[in-house]
């Protein structure tokens, strides 16, 4: 009976040592990261409105709670669709891509020539044809979201073993009948990294996408927010502002990363952290 | 290029005529390496089965076994030569099972791709699971089975395709001896059990003799029939048997023999 007791309380133990040295360090990083930033400012070789200090942005992220979380609101709703339409763009031109030389041919030199076009280019016609409601938007993150989708998915379509292939073919199976059964799951791995870089990518992309398409009313999102702070010396609030948009991405990522385990649970391969 | 891939319909092997599952008639084949070289992996080989024979085909590595297989299967077309050829299904070298689908799904796959609903396939290749000695893994996946259970499987996804012609490309090559052996045996049990006409490639002559009908023997690179074996020998054949040991050093022989002409040319 003890025995079995001290096993228990040796496993309690091990289960404590493991949170703690998940947690430990990235507390560690972030706390040296904050005092170095709060010595540097006290030092008083920059002026608050360029840098300010940690504790005046933690003050500014309390007192503008609200506000923070009113913009919070559309600008996660657009990162969400926006990379939903993107996976759907991603993965559909990859498959095209991949069943069809000729479209390949046609369509990866454009996608990859998209992603250099300025989106500053582009954004009046996007105003022009969808106004100033949150479409527009949705548009910016897709074009630059899509790519990471796209590439990903077209490396893990064309990585299937080509022995499969051949097993698809011995087994009678029609070319649509292999890429359901074969090429297709094979595949969903890397379109999911793909979705991993494009949701990172798509918390930028929102910004872009505010900055550059104009929203009438208020509560527009982070990125207006930030640009409104910027330009009234509201330095600490703007940092506020990008503290829950560095928040919004992280949990993003891992919430994917879940959903990676669900939907690929065969791949079983490192997530970031341990497995 | 995977856009090769050719429907169901595969007109490019044509049906025996007369009563035999496989003919071959001087079939040569080669192919181009990357780096532009061609290899001759077949010249001239002749090779009939009838229903129901197993016919092993033995010969050093790289002589064109593969090759042969695939012909028979219709994966290739040979340059020269005819082929007329039952239905024929491959079981490649590596048990290729798709990681994501559990053992039985593996095992319905051609059901599947026949267009069986899933739950019918899955009850018809269940079925077989406890004769393969297989039950209770029905539901496991392929990274949770044994190497000889993944072999087990694959031949149990090959067997229900329903294709009269078996083609087994050294489907035991990558076990351990012990492994290979209870294999050996259990492979001889289900084809007396479901009488198919097999094509096993191997470079085990034992294994050859132990499991077939009749012996084929290739020459090294380029393929080409040296020897063919009777094996009229009682079933279940024990490995250190009088008569299989002689006829395994009767095949040897012939191997040894191709080797020292094909280095007295060189």
């Amino acid at each position: 009976m003890s025995n079995t007791a001290a096993r228990s309380t040796r496993r309690g133990d091990r289960l404590r040592g493991r949170a703690l040295a998940t947690v430990l360090p990235p507390l560690v990083l972030v706390g040296a990261l904050l005092g170095g930033w709060e010595a540097y400012v006290d030092s008083g070789s920059t002026s608050s409105f360029v840098l300010p200090a940690p504790h005046s942005i933690a003050t500014a992220l309390w007192d503008n709670a609200g506000l923070l979380a009113a913009n919070l609101k559309p600008t996660a709703t657009e990162v969400v669709l926006g990379i939903m339409l993107a996976l759907v763009l991603g993965f559909a031109l990859a498959v095209l891509i991949h069943l069809s030389a000729p479209l390949r041919r046609a369509i990866y030199p454009l996608a990859i020539g998209s992603q250099a076009v300025p989106i500053a280019v582009i954004a009046p016609l996007l105003v022009f044809w969808w106004g100033f409601g949150m479409f527009p938007k949705l548009v910016v993150i897709l074009l630059i979201c899509f790519f990471p989708v796209l590439v990903t998915t077209v490396d893990g379509l064309a990585a299937v073993d080509p022995d499969q292939l051949k097993l698809m073919r011995t087994l009678d199976a029609s070319r649509w009948q292999a890429f359901r059964f074969a090429e297709l799951p094979a595949a969903l791995p890397a379109a999911i990294s793909g979705a991993r870089i494009a949701l990172t990518v798509g918390v930028i992309g929102a910004y872009i996408a505010e900055s550059q398409t104009a929203t009438f009313g208020g509560h527009a999102g982070l990125g207006h927010e930030i640009n409104a702070d910027l330009t009234a010396l509201q330095t600490p609030r703007a940092y506020a502002a990008a503290v829950v948009l560095f928040a919004f991405a992280i949990a993003c990522f891992y919430a994917l990363a879940l959903a990676e385990r669900r939907l690929a649970p065969w791949a079983n391969r490192p997530t970031g952290e341990h497995r | 290029m995977p856009t090769e891939l050719q429907s169901r319909a595969r007109p490019s092997v044509p049906r025996t005529g007369h009563g035999e599952a496989i003919v071959l008639e001087n079939v040569s084949r080669s192919y181009r390496e990357r780096r532009g070289a061609v290899v001759q992996a077949l010249a001239g080989v002749s090779l009939r089965a009838s229903p129901s024979e197993i016919v092993a085909v033995v010969g050093p590595s790289g002589c064109g076994k593969t090759t042969l297989l695939e012909l028979i299967c219709g994966l290739q077309a040979p340059e020269e030569g005819s082929i007329a050829c039952a239905p024929a299904v491959l079981m490649p070298q590596r048990d290729l099972l798709l990681p994501w689908l559990t053992a039985v799904d593996n095992a319905a796959l051609a059901l599947r791709i026949a267009r069986l609903a899933r739950g019918q396939a899955r009850d018809r290749a269940a079925e077989l699971f406890a004769e393969l000695g297989l039950d209770g893994f029905q539901h496991a996946y392929p990274r949770e089975l044994s190497g000889g259970m993944r072999q087990r499987v694959a031949f149990l996804r090959t067997l229900l395709s329903g294709k009269p012609v078996l083609c087994l490309d050294e489907p035991f090559g990558a076990l351990d001896a012990i492994t290979r052996g209870e294999m050996q045996d259990w492979l001889a049990r289900a084809l007396a059990s479901e009488p198919r006409t097999v094509v096993l490639v191997t470079h085990d002559v034992e294994e050859a003799i132990v499991l077939a009908d009749r012996v084929v023997v290739l020459s090294p690179r380029p393929g080409r029939v040296i020897e063919e074996l009777e094996v009229d020998l009682a079933r279940p054949r024990a490995r250190t048997g009088a008569a299989v040991i002689a006829l395994r050093e009767r095949a040897l022989d012939g191997l040894q023999l191709a080797a020292a002409a094909r280095a007295g040319t060189a």
